[in-house]
C-alpha cells in the first residue's frame, strides 16, 4: 500500500503498449512490474487521511471561503469578530464530513480486505497451493472451481468439461445473467488437470495493454514453437462466476487494477440537481452582493471618517488616514456579513436529502414482499429532483412488462373462449376469479397453467374436431424442445416465450409436445401417443411473419399447419372460410383492443403427389449456391395458400402490476412518457396499447420507420403538419431556437402517439434533423421508440436533456438500459431481477413499475418541497440575521460593529435556528400520500421550478430586508432614551444587543411556524426546545459564574438578568414579531383568496374532508372491444427451423444445482448463448418470484438476435 | 375464528421470513401525527381583531403611562452665544456656568438625573473594544501589561501602563452638575444620591478592586488616562466601596451606549424633603463645564424625569400599539371582505 494513496490512479508515463508474460514465471514477470492481483478502491489509510481528507474539503468553495475569513480574522486591524464565529461552525462541519468520508472509506478498506483475502488455488513450485487473491501475480496459473468468482483476467487453459468448454455467468460484469460459453485452446485443452503438466507450460503470452473493452481481446499464446491467436472467447474475466463446471485452470493475464473489470468501473458521472445549480448561482449573487453591501459600507465609513471620525479623535485616536480605514472597514464587514453565506446551509442540505432518502428505504409501499425486495435510494443528493420530473424513458421488458407470456384467449371456429361472464352476461374480471379449470385428467398438465373458461375444456373433452385441431396444431407447428428429465416432468425450452405460452396451453388441454427428433415430433393427444412425421419446416421471418410445418400422421395423412399475422394468414385463406373470417376478425379486433398478442392458425390437407414434389424442388433450392433466400420464400409461398382457417389465439404479454394505472396517474401529473426498447415495432405498439399508453381515442399514432434521412424528415414533418396545420415556418423557427439551445412546449391539436424505429431514430437523432424529431416527439401524447440499441437510448434523452428545460428520469431494468441510466438526471434500476448492472448505474432501484409513482408523486414531491421550504427559509433567516448589521452601520460609524452578541453570532446556525428548520424540512407534508395519489396535478408545480427559484430568492430577499428594518428599528426606537423602571441604564449596548437578538429569533421561530404544515410533535419539540436552549445559553453565558472562568470571553454579565425582567424589553419583542409575521400572514391569506394555487385547493379539500378519504375506486383493467389495427406481434426469431431439424443441438446431461445460487437458465446448445433471458412462465408467476424450491423453470436456452432488447 | 388464526399466523411467518422489510412505524412511514393549521378565513380574521383589539389595548394604555412621566431637559452645550455656558464651551480652564429653569407642578418622585451626549459614538467598534476586562477585573497581572485592544492608549509617552486602559475609560465624562432649589429666594442644595446607579452585576462582579489596601498601593508603576484630572483611585476619596474601578460614575460611563444619541444617569434624587418630588418652584443646575463635545458637534444635556412601570418616557411603544393594532383591524376588514367576495369554492 503506497504512503500517499495515490496509486489507484493509473500511472501514465511509460504508457504499456504491448503486455509479455510466460507462463509459472515469476522472475520474467516480475521484471515488467505489472500490477498484481490486490485491488485498492480505499482512498486514505491511517496516516494520510487527514491531511488528504483537508486537502480535499477545502477545495470545496464554501469551506475556502471560511478558511480565507478565518484568515482575515486573524488580522487584528480588520478582525470585527472574534476568531471562535468561524472556526465552531467551521469545525464541526469539518468533521461532520470527515466522519462521513471516513466510515466510506473504512467500509471500502473492508471490502477491499474481504475481496484481497479470497483464497483461490494457485500452481506454485509445481503445487497447488492457496493463496490469497492478491498473493496472486501476473503469469500464475490458477485453479478455479465451479461457483468460484473468477479472480483475475485469465487465459483458459483447460476444463472439466468436454471440448474445454466452461460455462460463465457475467451478471457482475454486464448485467446479462444468462451463461456464456468460454473455450480454450485445444492445445491447452490437452494440460487437463495434470498439475505436472500444467507446472512445466511455459507459454508466452502477448497481447494488448490493460484496457476496459469487455468484449474484445487480442494476443498470441507461443507455446512449443507454435503460435496461436487468442481472442475474447478464450479470456475469463475478473468479475464472472464460474458455473457448471467442475473445474478449470486459467493463466492470469492482467491483475487486480488492471483487470477489465476495474478498468471499467468508477468512472461514473457526478450528478447534482438543478436546485444545486441553482444554488451555485444563487451563492455567487450572494457573494456579489455581499461585496456590493460591504462597498456601501465602506465608502460610509469614509464619509463618516471625513465627517465625523476626524473630529471625534479627541475621544479616539485616529492610526489611518480615512481611505485606508474604509479599506479595512470593507475586510471587516466582509467578516461580519459572512453569514448571508452560512456554512451550515450545505451541510443542512445534506442532511435533509440523507434523510429524505432513508424515507424511501424505509418506506414499506415500495417494498416488493415476493421477492423481499425494499427500495432503496442508492444516491443521497437527488432527491428533490425527483419531484421535478417532466420526461420518464422507459424500458419495455423487466420494466414495463414482466416478460411473462399467458395464453389469454382463443378464438377457435368462430367460437372465442377464455372470457368468463356471469349469469347475467356480465363479463367478469380475470383476475378476480377464484376457479381455474381443472386440468387434473392430464397427468402430463402443468400445473402452473391456469385458464378460467370451462368452456373450452369442455370441447376439448366433447372432442370437438376444430378444437382438437386446433391444439394439435399448437403442438406441432413451432421450434420448442422438450426436456423430460423424469417421466412426466416436461420442462420445454423455447426460444420465444409466445411460443413456449402456445405449446404449453396446447399441453394442458390434451395435446401434449413431448419430444422431437429432427425429423419426428411426438405428442400425446388426450393421452394417446403419437408421432407426427416432421418433413419440413418453414421458417419464420420478419417478412413472411407466419411459420408451418409440414406432418405426416400417423395415419398417413399430410398436412400443413401454418401460424401467423392475421392480416398475412387471411390473404392465403380459402374462399371458403369466409364467413368465419368475418367472425374471427371481429374477435381478433377484441384481442387487439385489449393489447393480447394475436396469431391467426390455419392448416391444410396435402396431396401426397403435389407434396413429394414440392419437396423435390424444395431440396434443390435449399442446396442451391445463389438466391436461395428468394427460391426458398418462392416455394413457401407456393405452398402455404387455400389454408383453412381454424382459429386465432391471444397471448397476453404479461404487464407489471399496476403499470396501466402508474402511466396514467403519471399523465396526470404532466409527465411524458417514452418508452425505449429494444422490441420490435409490434410488440411495442402492442404494450403501448395495453398499458394505455396509445389509445385507440388517439387522433393517429404516427409510425415512422422511414430507411433514408429524406422518407423520415418527411414523415415528421407530416406528422407535425397534421398535429399543427397553422405551424407553418416552421424551420425558421427551429433554427432560431438552436441557437439559444431550448425548445418550448407547443400544444397539438389533439391526442397523438408517436412510434419510431431503430433505424429511422439514427437518422432522426442526427444534428440537422434532431430539433425535427424532438418537436414532434413532444407534440404526441406518447412516444414508442422501438428497436433501439442502448446507445441510442442514451442519445434519446440526452436529446431531451439538451433542449428541454427538463428533468428527466430514465427506468430500467438491464444491462442495456445502463447507458440510459447514466445519461438520465434520475436513473431508476427495477431490482431483483436479472443481472444488477441496471441497479448498479442506478440512482434508486425498486423492484416494481409501478412504484414509480409513489417515488415521484409522494416522495419526489416531498423531497422537493421540503428542499425549497428549506431553502427559502434558510436565506430568509439568515439574510434578516445579517441586515440588521448593515442598519445598525448607519448608527455605528460604520466601524463594523456587530448588532449581536459575538456568542449568538457563533450559535445562531448551530444551535438556535438549526434543528426548527431541519426538523421542518424532515416532516414536513402539505397533503398525505393519499391525497397525493388523488390530485397528481399537485406534481406540477415543481415541474414548472415554482417552490425556488430566482424569483422565489428575491422575495426572500425583500422579505428579510424588511424584517431586518422591523428588527432593527423597532428596538432603536423603543430603546432610544429610555431606562429601566428603577431608572437605570437599559439603552446601552449590550442590551440593545440582547434585545435585538431575541427579537430576531422569536421572528424567525415564528415565521417558521408559518412556513410549516405538518405539526408534529417533534418539530413543536424542536421549535420551543430551541427557544428554550436559547435562554438556557443566553443565560448561561451571562451568569456571573462564566464571566468568572473567561472575564473578557463572556462580557455579557448580567445583561440577560437586567434586561429580561423590563416589561418594556418584551412589549418591544412581542412587536416585532407581530410586525415581522403580520404582513406575511395578510399576503399568504389574499393570495390564498384571490388566486389559489393547486396546493391551496387540495388543501382546503383536506380539511372539509377531516377524516382521510376513502381509497381511490380500484380502477378495472380498460378494456375495449374494437379495434382497427392488427394485435399481432410475435417475439420470434429467424433461423431455429433449421436448427431444429438439423439436430445440431447437442444436449447436455441435467446437473444437479448448487444450492444457495440463483436460479439460471443454463447454456445447452453447442454454440454461445448470448443476449438476455427472456424468460417465459406459462402460469402468470412473476419472474421476478423467489421460490426456491422450484425446479428450474424453462428459462430460454437459445440466443435471441433478435428478439431486440439488446 | 380458526382460519383467522391461521391467517395471523400466515402473516406472521411472512413478515418474519421477509427480513428486508422496513419496519412499520410512523415515523419510517411517514405517518406520525401531526397538526395541519391552515391560513383559513375563520382562523385568520379572528386572530387579526383579537391582536388588533390587544394591541390597540396595549398600546393606549402604554401611551398614557409615557404621557404621565414627567421630564425636564435641559441643554447647556452652549452653542448659542446666549447661553450661559457659552463662555465654556471652548475654554479649556476650569470653567462653570449655572441654568435656572423652573418647575410648574411637582415633580413626582423619584426623580433621576441624567447627563446626555449626543453624536457621540461609544458604539464604535474600536472605542468600544479599547479597553480591558481582566484590568478592570482587579487582575494585577494586566495593570503591567494591558491588553493591545487599548491601543493607543495603552501606555503613555514614557512607556509606563495606563489603568484604566483604553479609548473607553479615557474618554470618561467629568461633567459635574449641582441643583439647587430657590426656596423663598435662598438656593438650597438638592441632595444627588450618587449611589446604587450602576447595576448590581457590573458593580458586584464585572468590576473589581485590586485585593489590595490601601487601593494606592496596587496603582503603582501605572499612571492614570491622559484626560483624567485625577488617578481612578481618587475617584472618590470619601468612600472606599465608590473608589477605583467600583466607582459608580465609572461603571455608568463604561456601560457603553448603544446608539449615538444617549442620555446616561447620574444621581438620583432621593433624599429628605426631595423624597417624594421636586416641587414647585424655580431651580438653579450649577456645571462644572469639562467635557469637550464642541470638535465633534455634540451636544451635552441635563435630563431629569422621573419613571413608571415600563421605564422612562417613551412615546414610541404606545404609539407603536396602537398604530399597528388599528393595522390589524383594517387588515381584518379588507380581509373580511375579499373572503366574503372571492372565496374560493369546491371548482377544482
Amino acid at each position: 500500500m503506497s504512503f500517499f494513496g495515490l496509486d489507484c490512479f493509473p500511472k501514465t508515463e511509460g504508457a504499456e503498449l504491448e503486455r509479455k508474460l510466460r507462463a509459472n514465471d515469476r522472475e520474467y514477470n516480475r521484471s515488467f512490474k505489472y500490477a498484481t492481483n490486490a485491488i485498492k478502491t480505499s482512498k486514505y489509510n491511517f496516516f494520510t487521511f487527514l491531511p488528504l481528507n483537508l486537502f480535499e474539503q477545502f477545495q470545496r468553495i464554501a469551506n475556502a471561503y471560511f478558511l480565507v475569513l478565518l484568515v482575515l480574522q486573524l488580522i487584528p486591524e480588520i478582525s470585527s469578530l472574534s476568531w471562535f464565529t468561524t472556526v465552531v461552525p467551521l469545525a464541526l462541519v469539518l468533521t461532520v464530513t470527515a466522519a462521513k468520508d471516513a466510515t466510506d472509506d473504512i467500509n471500502r478498506h473492508r471490502s477491499d480486505n474481504q475481496v484481497n483475502n479470497r483464497k483461490v488455488e494457485v500452481l506454485i513450485d509445481r503445487k497447488l497451493r492457496s493463496e490469497k487473491w492478491m498473493d496472486v501475480q501476473v503469469g500464475d496459473i490458477i485453479k478455479l472451481e465451479n461457483n468460484q468468482f473468477v479472480t483475475a483476467d485469465l487465459l483458459l487453459l483447460s476444463s472439466s468439461e468436454p471440448l474445454n468448454l466452461v460455462y460463465i455467468e457475467t451478471a457482475e460484469l454486464d448485467g446479462e445473467t444468462n451463461l456464456k460459453v468460454k473455450q480454450a485452446l485445444p492445445v491447452t485443452g490437452d494440460l487437463g488437470d495434470d498439475i505436472e503438466k500444467l507446472a512445466d507450460f511455459n507459454g508466452e503470452v502477448r497481447c494488448e495493454p490493460p484496457n476496459n473493452r469487455l468484449d474484445r481481446f487480442n494476443g498470441t499464446l507461443a507455446f512449443a514453437g507454435q503460435k496461436y491467436p487468442l481472442d475474447n472467447e478464450k479470456i475469463l474475466l475478473r468479475g464472472c462466476t464460474l458455473r457448471n463446471t467442475d473445474w478449470c485452470f486459467g493463466l492470469v493475464l492482467f491483475g487486480g487494477q488492471e483487470t477489465k473489470l476495474m478498468q471499467n468501473s468508477g468512472k461514473s458521472t457526478f450528478k447534482r440537481t438543478s436546485i444545486d445549480r441553482l444554488m451555485n448561482v444563487l451563492v455567487l449573487c450572494i457573494f456579489g452582493s455581499l461585496v456590493f453591501m460591504c462597498m456601501i459600507l465602506a465608502i460610509g465609513n469614509y464619509i463618516w471618517e471625513v465627517k465625523n471620525g476626524s473630529n471625534f479623535t479627541v475621544f479616539l485616536q485616529r492610526k489611518h488616514s480615512a481611505g485606508f480605514s474604509a479599506f479595512l472597514t470593507f475586510w471587516s464587514y466582509i467578516i461580519i456579513l459572512n453569514t448571508v453565506v452560512p456554512i451550515s446551509l450545505y451541510v443542512s442540505v445534506e442532511i435533509i436529502r440523507l434523510g429524505n432518502s432513508f424515507y424511501i428505504d424505509w418506506d414499506r409501499k415500495m417494498y416488493y414482499s415476493r421477492s423481499d425486495t425494499p427500495a432503496e435510494a442508492r444516491t443521497t443528493t437527488l432527491n428533490e429532483e425527483l419531484g421535478q420530473i417532466k420526461y420518464v424513458f422507459s424500458d419495455k421488458t423487466g420494466t414495463l412488462t414482466q416478460n411473462i407470456m399467458i395464453f389469454n384467449k382463443c378464438s377457435i371456429n368462430g367460437k372465442s373462449y377464455g372470457d368468463v361472464y356471469d349469469y347475467t352476461g356480465q363479463r367478469l374480471d380475470i383476475s378476480e376469479l377464484k376457479d381455474p379449470v381443472d386440468f387434473s385428467f392430464n397427468a402430463l398438465a402443468d400445473p402452473r397453467f391456469v385458464f378460467y373458461d370451462h368452456a373450452l375444456v369442455e370441447a376439448v373433452k366433447l372432442e370437438n374436431p376444430e378444437v382438437h385441431a386446433f391444439f394439435r396444431l399448437l403442438a406441432l407447428c413451432h421450434t420448442v424442445m422438450a426436456e423430460e428429465k423424469k417421466e412426466g416432468e416436461l420442462l420445454y425450452q423455447a426460444q420465444s416465450p409466445d411460443e413456449g405460452a402456445l405449446v404449453t396451453a396446447a399441453r394442458n388441454f390434451g395435446f401434449v409436445f413431448r419430444s422431437r427428433t429432427p425429423d419426428s415430433i411426438s405428442i400425446v393427444e388426450m393421452g394417446n401417443q403419437r408421432s407426427y412425421e416432421l418433413l419440413a419446416i418453414l421458417d419464420f421471418n420478419n417478412v413472411r411473419k407466419r411459420m408451418s410445418v409440414i406432418v405426416r400422421s400417423p395415419e398417413g395423412k399430410l398436412s400443413l399447419y401454418c401460424k401467423g399475422a392475421d392480416t398475412i394468414i387471411y390473404e392465403r385463406l380459402h374462399q371458403s372460410c369466409s364467413k368465419l373470417m368475418d367472425v374471427t376478425t371481429d374477435h381478433l379486433n377484441e384481442f387487439a383492443g385489449e393489447g393480447l398478442r394475436t396469431l391467426a392458425l390455419a392448416y391444410k390437407d396435402l396431396d401426397e403427389e403435389y407434396f413429394s414434389r414440392w419437396r423435390e424442388r424444395h431440396h434443390e433450392a435449399s442446396t442451391s449456391l445463389e438466391d436461395k433466400e428468394s427460391k426458398l420464400d418462392e416455394l413457401y409461398e407456393e405452398i402455404e395458400k387455400d389454408l383453412l382457417l381454424l382459429g386465432a389465439t391471444a397471448i397476453e404479454d404479461k404487464l407489471q402490476d399496476g403499470v396501466p394505472q402508474t402511466i396514467e396517474q403519471l399523465a396526470k401529473a404532466d409527465i411524458k412518457i417514452w418508452v425505449l426498447t429494444g422490441d420490435k415495432q409490434e410488440t411495442a405498439e402492442n404494450i403501448g396499447y395495453s398499458c394505455n399508453l396509445l389509445r385507440e381515442e388517439m387522433k393517429d399514432i404516427f409510425i415512422v420507420s422511414g430507411h433514408s434521412p429524406e422518407d423520415v424528415r418527411q414523415e415528421l414533418r407530416n406528422a407535425q403538419n397534421s398535429m399543427k396545420p397553422d405551424g407553418a415556418a416552421n424551420s425558421l423557427l427551429l433554427t432560431e431556437e438552436k441557437s439559444k439551445n431550448l425548445i418550448k412546449d407547443e400544444e397539438a391539436n389533439g391526442e397523438y402517439g408517436l412510434v419510431i424505429n431503430g433505424h429511422s431514430l439514427a437518422y432522426a437523432l442526427e444534428s440537422s434533423m434532431e430539433l425535427e424529431f424532438l418537436r414532434t416527439a413532444c407534440l404526441c401524447k406518447a412516444v414508442i421508440c422501438c428497436r433501439v440499441t442502448p446507445l441510442q437510448k442514451a442519445q434519446v434523452v440526452e436529446l431531451v436533456k439538451k433542449y428541454k428545460k427538463a428533468v428527466t428520469l430514465a427506468i430500467g431494468d438491464g444491462a442495456n438500459d445502463v447507458s440510459m441510466i447514466k445519461a438520465a438526471h434520475i436513473g431508476v434500476g427495477i431490482s431483483g431481477q436479472e443481472g444488477m448492472q441496471a441497479v448498479l448505474s442506478s440512482d434508486y432501484s425498486f423492484a416494481q413499475f409501478r412504484f414509480l409513482q409513489r417515488l415521484l408523486l409522494v416522495h419526489g414531491r416531498w423531497s422537493y418541497l421540503r428542499m425549497c421550504k428549506f431553502l427559502r427559509y434558510f436565506f430568509y433567516k439568515n439574510f434578516t440575521f445579517t441586515f440588521v448589521h448593515f442598519w445598525f452601520a448607519f448608527f455605528c460609524g460604520f466601524s463594523a460593529q456587530t448588532v449581536y452578541d459575538e456568542w449568538f453570532i457563533t450559535l445562531y446556525n448551530l444551535m438556535y435556528t438549526a434543528l426548527p428548520v431541519l426538523g421542518m424540512s424532515l416532516f414536513d407534508q402539505d397533503v398525505n400520500d393519499v391525497w397525493s395519489f388523488q390530485h397528481p396535478q399537485l406534481y406540477i408545480p415543481g415541474q414548472l421550478n415554482l417552490y425556488f427559484s430566482k424569483t422565489a430568492f428575491f422575495k426572500c430577499a425583500v422579505h428579510s430586508c424588511y424584517s431586518s428594518l422591523v428588527l432593527f428599528f423597532i428596538p432603536y426606537a423603543a430603546l432610544q432614551d429610555t431606562v429601566r423602571g428603577d431608572g437605570k441604564d437599559v439603552a446601552d449596548y449590550q442590551s440593545f444587543a440582547l434585545l435585538t437578538q431575541t427579537c430576531l429569533l422569536f421572528a424567525v421561530s415564528i415565521q417558521l411556524g408559518l412556513e410549516m404544515s405538518y405539526w408534529t410533535a417533534v418539530n413543536t419539540f424542536f421549535v420551543l426546545g430551541s427557544l428554550a436552549m436559547y435562554f438556557a445559553v443566553t443565560f448561561t453565558m451571562y451568569s456571573n459564574g462564566m464571566f468568572l472562568i473567561f472575564p473578557s470571553a463572556f462580557p455579557f454579565i448580567g445583561t440577560a438578568r437586567n434586561s429580561l425582567n423590563q416589561p418594556n424589553v418584551w412589549l418591544t419583542i412581542i412587536l416585532t414579531s407581530i410586525l415581522c409575521v403580520l404582513p406575511v400572514v395578510t399576503c399568504r391569506f389574499l393570495l390564498i383568496q384571490l388566486c389559489p394555487t393547486i396546493n391551496d385547493k387540495v388543501m382546503f379539500k383536506v380539511r372539509q374532508a377531516r377524516a382521510t378519504p376513502p381509497p381511490p375506486p380500484r380502477r378495472s383493467r380498460i378494456r375495449r372491444t374494437s379495434s382497427r389495427r392488427s394485435g399481432y406481434a410475435f417475439s420470434h426469431a429467424q433461423g431455429y427451423g433449421d436448427l431444429v431439424t438439423s439436430g445440431r443441438f447437442l444436449r447436455r446431461p441435467a446437473v444437479p444445482r448448487a444450492s444457495g445460487f440463483p436460479q439460471v437458465g443454463r447454456a445447452a446448445t453447442g454454440f454461445s448463448p448470448m443476449g438476455r433471458s427472456a424468460g417465459y412462465s406459462p402460469t402468470g408467476r412473476p419472474q421476478n418470484l423467489k421460490v426456491p424450491d422450484v425446479e428450474v423453470t424453462s428459462l430460454q436456452m437459445y440466443r435471441t438476435f433478435s428478439d431486440g432488447d439488446l | 375464528m380458526k382460519q383467522s388464526n391461521r391467517i395471523k399466523a400466515m402473516v406472521k411467518e411472512e413478515q418474519e421470513e421477509s427480513s428486508n422489510r422496513p419496519d412499520n412505524t410512523a415515523f419510517t412511514q411517514q405517518r406520525l401525527p401531526a397538526w395541519q393549521p391552515i391560513l383559513s378565513a375563520s382562523i385568520v380574521i379572528p386572530m387579526f381583531v383579537l391582536i388588533g383589539a390587544a394591541f390597540i389595548g396595549v398600546g393606549v394604555a402604554l401611551f398614557i403611562t409615557s404621557r404621565d412621566i414627567q421630564l425636564q431637559e435641559l441643554d447647556y452645550t452652549g452653542d448659542d452665544s446666549e447661553h450661559p455656558c457659552f463662555k465654556c464651551r471652548t475654554n479649556t480652564e476650569k470653567c462653570t456656568c449655572s441654568m435656572t429653569f423652573s418647575i410648574p407642578t411637582l415633580f413626582k418622585g423619584p426623580v433621576f438625573f441624567y447627563y446626555g451626549l449626543t453624536n457621540y459614538f461609544q458604539n464604535q467598534r474600536k472605542y468600544g473594544a479599547s479597553k480591558d476586562d481582566n484590568q478592570l477585573y482587579g487582575d494585577l497581572n494586566y495593570f503591567t501589561s494591558p491588553s493591545t485592544d487599548c491601543d493607543p492608549y495603552t501606555r503613555d509617552s514614557k512607556n509606563m501602563p495606563i489603568v484604566p486602559c483604553g479609548a473607553l475609560a479615557n474618554s470618561m465624562f467629568n461633567d459635574t452638575f449641582t441643583l439647587s432649589h430657590t426656596v423663598n429666594g435662598v438656593q438650597k442644595i438638592v441632595p444627588l444620591d450618587g449611589k446604587g446607579i450602576a447595576w448590581w452585576t457590573d458593580y458586584n462582579i464585572k468590576y473589581r478592586n485590586p485585593s489590595i489596601t490601601p487601593l494606592i498601593n496596587a496603582f503603582n508603576g501605572t499612571k492614570k488616562p491622559t484626560n483624567w484630572p485625577k488617578p481612578i483611585y481618587e475617584l472618590d476619596t470619601t468612600d472606599v466601596y465608590n473608589n477605583g474601578f467600583i466607582n459608580q460614575d465609572f461603571l455608568v460611563w463604561m456601560r457603553r451606549a448603544a446608539l449615538p444619541d444617549f442620555r446616561k444617569l447620574y444621581r438620583r434624587i432621593t433624599h429628605d424633603d426631595y423624597a417624594a418630588g421636586l416641587p414647585a418652584g424655580n431651580y438653579t443646575l450649577t456645571i462644572a463645564y469639562n467635557y469637550p463635545v464642541h470638535s465633534f458637534n455634540g451636544k451635552k444635556k441635563v435630563v431629569l424625569s422621573n419613571v413608571s412601570w415600563m421605564g422612562g418616557k417613551n412615546d414610541f411603544l404606545g404609539i407603536a400599539y396602537i398604530v399597528v393594532g388599528s393595522m390589524c383591524v383594517v387588515m381584518s376588514i379588507v380581509m373580511l371582505i375579499v373572503y366574503a367576495r372571492f372565496k374560493f369554492g369546491e371548482d377544482d
